[in-house]
C-alpha cells in the first residue's frame, strides 16, 4: 500500500525532521563550537597531556575489554548452539543483563565485590591489589557493559550455518582445535566482526559504570568520556571559550563513533548478504 | 544411525564444535559468575543486608520515590513517543524511496555508537543555555525527555523496520482492490501485524530509559532520576541507599526482560 503522494511526503518530511531535530542538530552543533574559535584552539586543547591520556586509556581500556569478550561471545555462541541441555537457554538470558541493568548500578555492584570491603576484598584489595577506583576495575566494568554483543552476533551465525562440515572434518580426523580453528571460525567471521565492531563502540562510550570505579584523576584514571563530564562539571556550560575543550572531547569520541557507525555499515551489509 | 567404522554419529557431533567440552563450560560459567552475576548479587544482597525495614525507608525517602516515579513516568513516555515516531521512521525507511534514505537508515544507530555523555552534550549544546538559536530548556524535564527520546529511538525503528520488510503485500493490495482506503489499511491490516514489534521496541526503550545514566547526567539538573539518585548516593558513601534503590530498579528491569521476551522480542539489534 502506498498512500497518496502528499501523504507519502509528510511522513518523509516529519521522519527526517524528526532525526534532525534529536540527532542531527546536536551533533552538528558540537562539531560547530568546537571549532568555532578556530581549529587552533580545538587541536591545542586535543593535545594537552591530559586529553592524550585519556584518550589512550579509552583505547588500552578497549583494546583489553573487547578481546575477551570476543573469546567470551564465541565460546556463548559454541555452547548456546552446539551443547545440549539448558544451559544454552540460561545463558541467553543472562546476556541480555548487560543491556537491561543500569550502567551505575553495574558500577556500584563491581564495588561491592571488588572494593574495600567487597566480597572478594580478602583477596584483592586487602592484598593491596588495587581493582576499584584503578584501571582494572574500569577494564571490568568495560567488560561488563559490552559483554554480549559477540556472543549475540555469532550464535545466529552459527545456528545457521550447521555443523556438517565440522562433523565432516572429525570423521577425516581432525582434532577439535583444527576443526575449531580451520572450520568453524571462518564460518562465523562476519558475525565475529560485527559483533566486534558494536562491542568496541559500547566500550569506548561508556561513561556509568567506569564513573563509580575510576577515581577519576587525570592522566591515570580518567577516559575520554570521564574527561567530558569532569571538564563539563567544571566548567559549567556559561562560557564559550572555556567550553572549546569539553566540546573538543566530545567531537573526537563522536568522530571515532561515526567512523564505528561507517564501518557497522560496511560489515551489516557483508553480513546480511551472508546469510 | 551410525557413521563410519560403524560408530555411532552422535558421538562424532559430541565430540566435535566445543559446545559440550566441560573446559569451556566452566570457564564461561566463571568468567559470567566473577565479572556479572556475583557483582550483581551483592547489589541485592547489600540492599537488603540492613533488614527489610531499612531497605523500604531507603527506597522510600522523598527523594527516592520522587526519582523512581519521575523516571518511571519519563520513561513510559519515551516508550510511547519512541514506538509511534519509531513506527513512523521504519515506515519512511521501507516503504519510501528518496535520496539518501540509506543514510537516514544508517543514522538511526547513531545513538547505539555515540557514547550516552556526547549525546546528552549535543543536546545541551543546542537547547542548552549556550543554544545557537536561543531555545534553553536545560536542566527540565523537557530535556530529559529528549535525552531519553535520543538513546531510545533506534529500538523503536529497529524493531517494527525487519517486520515491515517481511509483511506479506497481499493482504494490502486484496483490500485495496476491495476498496479500502490507506488509512483503513494501515489500521485493520498493517498495524496489527506490527503491533508485537511496536510493543517489543517499546519494552525495550521503556528498560533502557528507566536505567539511563550517562545521556542525563550533564541535562537533568535538579530533575530527580533514580540512576543519578543512586550515583550520589554512591558518591556519598551511602552504598546501602543505592544498593536498596539498584536493587528496586533491577527487578525492574528483570520484569521488562521477562516481559520482553514474552513477546518474542530480543534485547539486543
Amino acid at each position: 500500500m502506498t498512500p497518496h503522494r502528499p501523504a507519502r511526503l509528510s511522513l518523509r518530511v516529519l521522519a527526517i525532521a524528526y532525526v534532525t531535530i534529536l540527532l542531527l542538530a546536536p551533533l552538528f552543533v558540537v562539531f560547530w563550537r568546537t571549532f568555532e574559535h578556530g581549529f587552533g584552539d580545538a587541536f591545542d586543547w586535543m593535545t594537552t597531556p591530559a586529553a592524550v591520556s585519556a584518550l589512550w586509556l579509552t583505547l588500552i581500556i578497549a583494546v583489553i575489554a573487547v578481546p575477551c569478550n570476543t573469546v567470551f561471545g564465541i565460546a556463548c555462541a559454541l555452547i548456546t548452539t552446539r551443547g545440549r541441555g539448558r544451559l544454552g537457554r540460561w545463558l541467553d538470558a543472562i546476556l541480555d543483563l548487560p543491556f537491561i541493568v543500569s550502567p551505575v548500578v553495574i558500577g556500584l555492584a563491581l564495588l561491592l565485590v571488588y572494593g574495600q570491603s567487597g566480597w572478594l576484598a580478602p583477596l584483592f584489595a586487602d592484598r593491596g591489589i588495587k581493582i576499584i577506583y584503578a584501571v582494572p576495575g574500569m577494564v571490568l566494568a568495560t567488560i561488563f557493559v559490552s559483554l554480549p554483543f559477540v556472543a549475540r552476533e555469532v550464535t545466529p551465525v552459527l545456528r545457521e550455518v550447521g555443523n556438517d562440515q565440522e562433523q565432516a572434518a572429525a570423521t577425516l580426523g581432525a582434532s577439535s582445535w583444527q576443526t575449531f580453528w580451520r572450520i568453524t571460525l571462518p564460518s562465523i567471521r562476519w558475525g565475529v566482526a560485527y559483533g566486534v565492531v558494536l562491542s568496541t563502540a559500547r566500550a569506548l562510550g561508556e561513561i556509568g559504570a567506569v564513573l563509580v570505579v575510576s577515581s577519576n584523576v587525570a592522566g591515570q584514571t580518567l577516559t575520554l568520556p570521564l574527561l567530558v563530564y569532569q571538564r563539563n562539571e567544571q566548567v559549567g556550560t556559561q562560557e564559550s571559550q572555556l567550553l572549546t575543550s569539553v566540546y573538543a572531547a566530545a567531537t573526537e569520541l563522536a568522530v571515532i563513533s561515526l567512523v564505528v557507525l561507517a564501518v557497522m555499515m560496511a560489515f551489516g551489509s557483508r553480513r546480511s548478504s551472508r546469510k | 544411525m551410525r557413521g563410519p567404522a560403524g560408530r555411532p554419529a552422535r558421538k562424532v557431533v559430541k565430540a566435535v564444535g566445543g559446545g559440550d567440552n566441560p573446559l569451556t563450560l566452566g570457564l564461561v560459567v566463571l568468567y559470567l559468575s566473577l565479572i556479572v552475576l556475583i557483582p550483581l548479587a551483592a547489589v541485592a544482597v547489600k540492599g537488603v543486608s540492613s533488614g527489610l525495614g531499612t531497605f523500604w525507608s531507603s527506597v522510600t525517602n522523598t527523594l527516592s520515590l520522587r526519582a523512581l516515579g519521575v523516571t518511571l513516568v519519563m520513561s513510559l513516555i519515551v516508550a510511547a513517543i519512541g514506538a509511534v515516531m519509531g513506527t513512523l521512521v521504519a515506515w519512511v525507511l521501507v516503504r519510501d524511496r528518496f535520496p539518501g534514505q540509506r543514510l537516514l537508515g544508517t543514522l538511526i544507530d547513531l545513538p547505539f555508537a555515540l557514547p550516552s555523555i556526547v549525546a546528552g552534550l549535543t543536546l545541551i549544546a543546542l537547547y542548552g543555555p549556550d543554544s545557537p538559536v536561543g531555545i534553553n530548556i536545560a536542566y527540565t524535564r523537557g530535556s530529559t525527555l529528549l535525552a531519553l527520546l535520543f538513546v531510545a529511538l533506534p529500538f523503536g525503528v529497529r524493531s517494527v523496520q525487519p517486520v515491515l520488510m517481511e509483511l506479506d503485500l497481499e493482504a494490502e493490495e486484496a483490500a485495496a482492490s476491495l476498496g479500502a482506503g490507506s488509512t483503513t489499511i494501515f489500521r485493520r491490516i498493517i498495524l496489527p501485524a506490527l503491533t508485537p514489534a511496536i510493543i517489543s521496541g517499546a519494552a525495550l526503550a521503556f528498560a533502557r530509559s528507566v536505567g539511563e545514566f550517562g545521556a542525563l547526567a550533564l541535562i537533568a539538573g535538579k530533575v530527580p532520576i533514580a540512576s543519578i539518585v543512586i550515583y550520589d548516593d554512591i558518591e556519598g558513601g551511602d552504598t546501602q541507599s543505592a544498593a536498596a534503590l539498584s536493587l528496586v530498579l533491577m527487578i525492574i528491569s528483570l520484569i521488562m526482560l521477562v516481559a520482553i521476551r514474552r513477546t518474542g522480542g530480543r534485547v539486543a539489534r
